[in-house]
């Protein structure tokens, strides 16, 4: 191919021209989109925030195991849980148990017999440094940045149990049948769960995001507080700053944000 | 060359039982549904985009919905006409459009998509209550 001075000049034209139609394609493309303007996500006016939140369970105000039954209704009752005879089916996101278990290698020989034979609220810690999420292969279960609740995102949970092996509070359940069947009374505001998804306490985040506290510290008439752990003015910090509070295998280092009044 | 009328009839035959799906049902495609409105839905007369936005677009403004909700907490929805809306399947879709079976499954059948939002979702919140 002979290359005259024409035929290279002609050439650079048609390629200064080729440069020119990304900017007019963009320009069309931009034009069709916004024919329709754009929609805008946001957070409710009246979402409660706080950096992480954080409960305080003052058990001396339970005196036996019939005092948590109205909370743990009330929790189970508007979230759908289940409930299961079979104790290996068992769904729970809150409910009692005994010193010992709660606070296993706290527990001496001999011990007060008013804190022995107390029942003791347990529930997802909303640890600051959660195993669960850490073996989740699917980030279903993550830590939410805005405001430190450990939550579940049912959608993707594949059900492979990890996050049910690395929590060690016990938290998590797994659901082994269709739980639709075994749910009493329905709430229709809130979703059930499927069969083959684990699932636990979410700090009853649907409520806060419109202004509510949880349903436990709802119905716990002042023995349950709620507040932001790095708020010092907050009503969670008065009470650790003025009471003696333990928490749950403080020594694995999850750092749980759920304290308790001994 | 000796098989010429061998291949030929082989080759017909093939192509009748490979086009046989389309000769056999020709002019008969099956109507394209018709979503039906609840009159409640009929007196919004908008949902929470355009009814073309909405037919088009509805999954990907729910999984948009779905992420931002559970993973982000931002419940609220501001349309481009600047109207707000709770971002809610159950709550807020399923209000208005709380025939599931005239609505939503006749398009999703015809379609041949199996969505599983109700095997968690409760189909109409409103109407059991």
């Amino acid at each position: 191919m002979d290359s005259s001075r024409r035929r290279i000049l002609q050439l650079l034209g048609v390629s200064a021209l080729a440069l020119t139609t990304k900017p007019v394609f963009n320009a069309f493309a931009k034009e069709a989109v916004s024919a329709e303007a754009e929609s805008v996500i946001k957070a409710g006016a009246q979402a409660l925030k706080a950096k992480q939140w954080a409960m305080v369970i003052d058990t001396r105000k339970f005196k036996s195991e019939a005092d948590l039954q109205p909370l743990v209704e009330a929790c189970h009752r508007i979230h759908n849980v289940p409930r299961l005879q079979n104790k290996r089916h068992e769904i729970k996101w809150i409910w009692g148990t005994r010193y010992h278990n709660a606070f296993p290698g706290k527990a001496a020989q001999f011990v007060a017999e008013s804190v022995e034979h107390r029942p003791f609220l347990v529930l997802c810690n909303h640890c600051e440094n959660p195993p669960c999420v850490r073996a989740c292969p699917t980030k279903a279960t993550f830590k939410r940045e805005s405001d430190g609740i450990v939550l579940m995102d049912f959608h993707r949970c594949i059900g492979c149990r990890f996050c049910m092996a690395a929590c060690p509070f016990g938290a998590r359940s797994f659901n082994y049948r269709d739980p639709r069947p075994f749910i009493a009374e329905t709430n229709k505001e809130f979703p059930t769960r499927m069969k083959g998804v684990v699932e636990k306490c979410n700090f009853c985040a649907e409520r806060l995001a419109v202004g509510r506290l949880p349903a436990c510290v709802e119905a716990s008439r002042g023995a349950l507080s709620f507040g932001d752990l790095y708020d010092s003015e907050s009503k969670v910090r008065k009470l650790i700053k003025t009471n003696y509070t333990i928490r749950r295998k403080q020594t694995l280092g999850t750092e749980p944000s759920v304290y308790y009044i001994v | 060359m000796n098989n010429k009328t061998l291949i030929v009839t082989g080759l017909v035959i093939f192509l009748i039982i490979v086009l046989f799906p389309f000769w056999y049902m020709r002019g008969k495609a099956a109507p394209a549904p018709e979503p039906e409105l609840t009159p409640k839905a009929k007196a919004a007369q908008v949902c929470v985009r355009s009814t073309e936005y909405m037919k088009a677009e509805h999954m990907q403004l729910l999984d948009v919905w779905r992420d931002s909700v559970v993973r982000e907490g931002k419940r609220i929805y501001v349309n481009p006409q600047g109207k707000e809306f709770d971002m809610s399947l159950s709550n807020t879709c399923l209000d208005c459009h709380s025939n599931k079976a005239e609505f939503c499954d006749r398009c999703h059948n015809y379609a041949s998509v199996r969505p599983y939002c109700w095997s968690c979702h409760i189909e109409n919140p409103k109407e059991k209550t």
